[in-house]
């Protein structure tokens, strides 16, 4: 188009036929790599004969029985029994009726999601909370043996978690924090405390010194200029820091697994373990996983912009 | 880092000309609480949790590493073994085969995902339309929770009706009943590879896309006015200048991979019999499953010194890469 106009710039600009290229195989790899995400959101749609055919079915009549399974348990009951009962009062009565049996009562699942959100929303709370505090002390201030706290905070990220869970296994059974919302949201807030720390401590480097120092002179106090300066200022880097946290809370498996298994139980080790007659239930498997990956989704497209940060601790920002 | 000192130093003269162009007592109201203080109020919490829920517990597995206690038995009386969970670790032919699946799993994850990661990159730097939209595409497996998606591959990897088998048997015609992915020692070790690449590709692909957008223009014009070829500008400009970018996301992906337990845990559980059974898993085991807490402990101190002198490189690197 305007190679004519040669400039210093299109020496380098590859060719429209290499761009081609490189859009099919890209495009290509995007759309194979999405055939997993793809199968669960179709297999949460099939019925469970569906979902197990041979050779697999790309077309198929769509059903809500994976969610209705997900959220109910069910007990099989003889055809008169089903007969005496009055008409089905939702659609899942309906379906499950078509299965020869009745709904006995909610399951596990919306109260595991709950918990979900829960102690993602209170560990990020608490772990961006605490993170900006430091990050801004890290930035402004001299600090003794800055680098190698820094070190140090960072390093306890790297740990591994099955490692972590021996001690603080044995630890929340002494304190009582043994499966419990407040003694996940503690262990998480620890966890993210190190990220929140590292990607707020370059989202605020950014922000001139200028700023506070100005403020400072007209009057303001230290704490005065950090909350009415510095955080407004650092609002989107907070913004981006929390939904960071939130999405390492809301995926964590290995603490989740083995410090919790009744109340507090979060959602990964719980969909796993949703079984049907006979085997896994897959139908409701796919719905759980949809409906648990759909906030991933969102997250990824409202990060996209700062993903390269926050998967480098903030060392590299593009 | 060093920037970051410097800076401190000119701030700090800055506020204490400030400080000095006015009365005292505007200074003092300048100044507020002392920086110093406010420099610790703010960092305290943080270190005091970290202490709590990381130091405090890491030492307690150093105590219990050199005893015989087990998590199961809290009230059975204990003795001080010295040093023998160590003995028996590191001559132990199950750890051995524990840390060679683990190195086999993070040999070939690396390899597979520098290589298509970095492919891609240099790919998408080619500036077609679109590839933005294409690029955030891309990104969506590493977001997503190890766990759940690792469960819902054991569903395509079924031998009977797995999507898996099903696309490798539509173009090779091999039976797609005829292996299963999970269930054979020779192929397990293959299907959490293959996983993990799926998911994290993408990671090592927008680090190395960061590489290749950090070199400037102009060595690529220099190079074109030298005439080198395009083969020769690729090896002596673009390699050389994304490697640290390269290293940094080979570094982050073995220390991760290296301390494996999600996927893995979901997908094979370790198995069949023990070809999967990465270093976290035996750890599990012996920890959750046998109740050799000691002994367990013991194991947990030798990957985290391992993992301890991984970070200590990672941060150098990462530092490096921030120099940029």
């Amino acid at each position: 188009m305007s190679q004519a106009l040669t400039t210093a710039h299109s020496v380098v600009a590859p060719t429209p036929l290499a761009r081609r290229i490189a859009a099919t195989i890209v495009i290509l790899y995007a759309l194979v790599s999405m055939i997993p995400l793809a199968w669960i959101l179709m297999t949460g749609f099939k019925t469970p004969p569906d979902s197990i055919a041979y050779p697999p079915k790309l077309v198929f009549q769509p059903s809500l029985e994976g969610y209705c399974n997900l959220f109910t348990t069910r007990t099989r009951q003889t055809a008169d029994y089903i007969q005496s009962l009055g008409p089905p009062q939702t659609i899942c009565d309906e379906i499950t009726r078509k299965r020869d049996m009745v709904i006995a009562g909610p399951s596990n699942y919306a109260p595991r999601f709950w918990n979900s959100l829960i102690i993602a929303f209170g560990s990020t709370f608490f772990a961006v909370s605490l993170g900006v505090l430091s990050a801004y002390a890290f930035s402004r201030f001299r600090i003794p043996l800055a680098d190698d706290l820094l070190f140090f905070i960072l390093s306890t990220r790297m740990m591994p978690p099955i490692a972590v869970a021996i001690p603080i296994y044995l630890m929340y059974r002494k304190l009582g924090l043994s499966d419990t919302a407040l003694g996940m949201i503690l262990l998480y807030t620890a966890v993210n405390v190190s990220l929140a720390v590292w990607l707020l401590k370059g989202f605020i480097d950014e922000i001139p010194r200028e700023y506070e120092e100005a403020a400072m002179i007209d009057g303001y106090t230290r704490l005065h200029a950090f909350f009415k300066v510095v955080l407004p200022q650092a609002a989107t880097g907070i913004a981006a820091t929390a939904i960071f946290c939130l999405i390492f809370a809301w995926n964590e498996y290995a603490f989740a697994v083995l410090l919790t298994s009744g109340e507090a139980q979060t959602a990964p080790p719980f969909i796993p373990t949703i079984i049907g007659e006979g085997g896994m239930d897959w139908p409701a498997v796919g719905a759980g996983t949809t409906l648990f990956l759909i906030p991933l989704l969102v997250f990824t497209v409202l990060l996209r912009k700062h993903l390269l940060r926050g998967i480098t601790f903030g060392a590299v920002r593009k | 880092m060093s920037m970051a000192t410097t800076e401190d130093g000119t701030a700090g003269r800055i506020a204490d000309q400030a400080a000095r162009g006015t009365t005292p007592a505007i200074a003092r109201r300048i100044r507020g609480l002392s920086d110093k203080a406010i420099a610790w109020l703010f960092i305290a919490p943080t270190i005091l949790l970290l202490l709590a829920i990381n130091i405090f517990p890491l030492i307690w597995t150093i105590y219990l590493s050199f005893t015989n206690y087990q998590a199961n038995r809290p009230n059975r009386p204990i003795t001080h073994v010295g040093t023998k969970w160590y003995q028996d670790i590191l001559s132990s032919p199950d750890v051995w085969a524990a840390m060679q699946a683990t190195a086999h799993f993070v040999f070939w994850t690396i390899l597979l995902q520098t290589l298509i990661g970095f492919g891609l990159a240099y790919l998408i730097d080619r500036k077609f339309r679109g590839h933005a939209f294409w690029t955030t595409i891309i990104l969506i497996p590493m977001m997503l929770s190890p766990a759940v998606v690792g469960n819902f591959w054991k569903f395509l990897y079924q031998p009977q009706m797995g999507l898996f088998n099903y696309i490798v048997s539509f173009f090779t015609g091999i039976e797609p009943s005829s292996f299963e992915m999970l269930g054979s020692v020779s192929l397990s070790p293959w299907s959490i590879i293959i996983v993990d690449t799926w998911m994290w590709t993408p990671y090592v692909m927008l680090i190395c896309l960061a590489g290749l957008r950090s070199i400037p223009d102009y060595i690529y014009e220099a190079a074109e006015v030298d005439r080198a070829s395009p083969l020769r500008q690729f090896w002596s400009i673009t390699l050389p200048m994304a490697l640290p970018f390269i290293m940094l996301a080979v570094l982050f992906r073995g220390i991760e991979n290296f301390k494996m337990f999600d996927m893995v845990n979901l997908l094979t559980g370790g198995g069949p019999g023990s070809t999967t059974e990465v270093a976290s898993i035996t750890l599990k085991r012996e920890a959750f499953e046998k109740w050799r807490t000691g002994y367990s402990s013991a194991f947990a101190i030798i990957l985290f010194v391992a993992v301890f002198g991984l970070a200590n490189i990672y941060v150098k690197a990462l530092n490096r890469v921030k120099q940029r």
